[in-house]
């Protein structure tokens, strides 16, 4: 192979260029931006209607159950894992508790660079905070 | 070597679909979820609505049950005819109820209005043509609407004989006012028309317009059940409905 010592420096080179984010953060470097969804005020120590692993990771797939169940199936009521009874609605269950969509939503979905239209129509007023 | 390569990609399919219907499984069913009812919904075979039209007509340019239905339903209001949204409105009688009004003088019903809305009917042709089972029809004989579904075909539209579906040629929020944050609104290109509250039934309330009308002209009832309101009220009283000739079967009666 010609001029082996530099392909194989600079293929060197661009390897550790292009993974340079992971050993910065290996190497116990602050890691990159991370959305953090806050809070409204007094919600601390309240239960969601699944558990908060659940809902972070499938909120989508369960507000589009409820979607279809409420709509097509007439089941509105939806009831946690402790027996818990819930009304399925985003606009008056959802973001009664999670009124700050704007903090709390928006920021994952921002991030993510998701636009869900949910909001089009499921909202009493414009969201707080938006951002 | 082709063939193998086929193999490869017919089973990486399969594959894929089974990892796939697995993950739908988890995220959506993996957990033990739990559904119901209200324990106050109202529960019927076959929703109907019986319209006792010289009652309504006593009250000329009454319109409480249009404001309640426009109210609860976040209906916008356009000046403009052809963006009109209209679930339950008035119509003078020759049109909602042509060639019978000859018939049934007495009352002299047939000089004034009357109150139409979606017939819900049995054999609803604007679910027969819906391209993506938008609009469908309920076990309780509600013919819903699905807004999440609607692509905005407006075949619907075509089909009904009743003209009982409005489309959002614009975005509805230009014209609302209050907004009911108890219903959701709409957004442009979709279909909307008559649900019979369904919404208001599943918590165990009669539907707006039968609540608001303080003269009792209106009566909402299940029809498969023969000590329900709406039969007592088709027994004693001569009743007609709309275009029953198309054979669509409607659920909505005018006592004439």
């Amino acid at each position: 192979m010609y001029d082996s010592g530099k392909v194989i420096t600079g293929l060197l080179a661009f390897a550790v260029l292009v993974t340079l984010p992971f050993w910065y953060t290996a190497a116990g470097g602050k890691g990159g931006f991370r959305p953090e969804p806050k809070l409204a005020p007094g919600l601390e120590g309240k239960k969601c209607v699944e558990s908060k692993a659940f809902m972070r990771a499938s909120h989508m797939d369960l507000l589009n159950l409820w979607r279809d169940e409420v709509v097509r199936q007439d089941l509105r009521v939806h009831f946690s894992p402790d027996g818990r009874a819930f009304e399925k609605s985003l606009t008056n269950t959802c973001l009664k508790c999670h009124s700050n969509t704007g903090e709390f939503c928006d920021r994952c979905h921002n991030y993510v660079g998701v636009q869900p239209y949910c909001w089009d129509c499921h909202m009493e007023k414009k969201l707080k905070g938006a951002e | 070597m082709d063939e193998d390569r086929r193999k490869f990609l017919k089973l990486a399919g399969v594959a894929a679909l089974g990892i796939g219907s697995a993950s739908l499984v988890k995220t959506v069913n993996g957990k033990e979820r739990r559904s119901g009812k209200f324990p106050q919904a109202l529960e019927g075979k076959r929703w109907a609505m019986v319209i006792d039209l010289a009652k309504c007509q006593e009250h000329e340019g009454c319109t409480l049950c249009m404001n309640a239905c426009n109210q609860v339903h976040n209906i916008p209001h356009f000046d403009d005819p052809r963006h009109e949204i209209k679930w339950i409105w008035k119509e003078p009688f020759e049109n909602a109820l042509p060639n019978q009004e000859e018939d049934f003088l007495e009352q002299g019903v047939s000089k004034g209005p009357a109150v139409v809305l979606c017939n819900h009917c049995e054999r609803p042709p604007c679910v027969r043509v819906c391209p993506t089972q938008a609009t469908f029809k309920r076990e309780d004989g509600i013919v819903m609407m699905d807004m999440h579904r609607c692509i905005g075909c407006r075949y619907c539209i075509v089909a009904c004989p009743y003209g009982s579906r409005s489309f959002n040629w614009q975005d509805p929020h230009l014209g609302l006012g209050d907004i009911n944050p108890g219903y959701p609104t709409r957004m442009r290109g979709v279909v909307e028309k008559c649900i019979f509250c369904e919404e208001r039934l599943a918590k165990g309330k009669l539907p707006a317009c039968v609540e608001a009308c303080p003269y009792g002209a209106l009566t909402f009832g299940d029809l498969d059940d023969p000590g329900s309101k709406v039969r007592k009220l088709l027994k004693s009283r001569y009743a007609v409905r709309r275009k029953v000739e198309l054979g669509t079967r409607p659920g909505v009666f005018y006592l004439v």
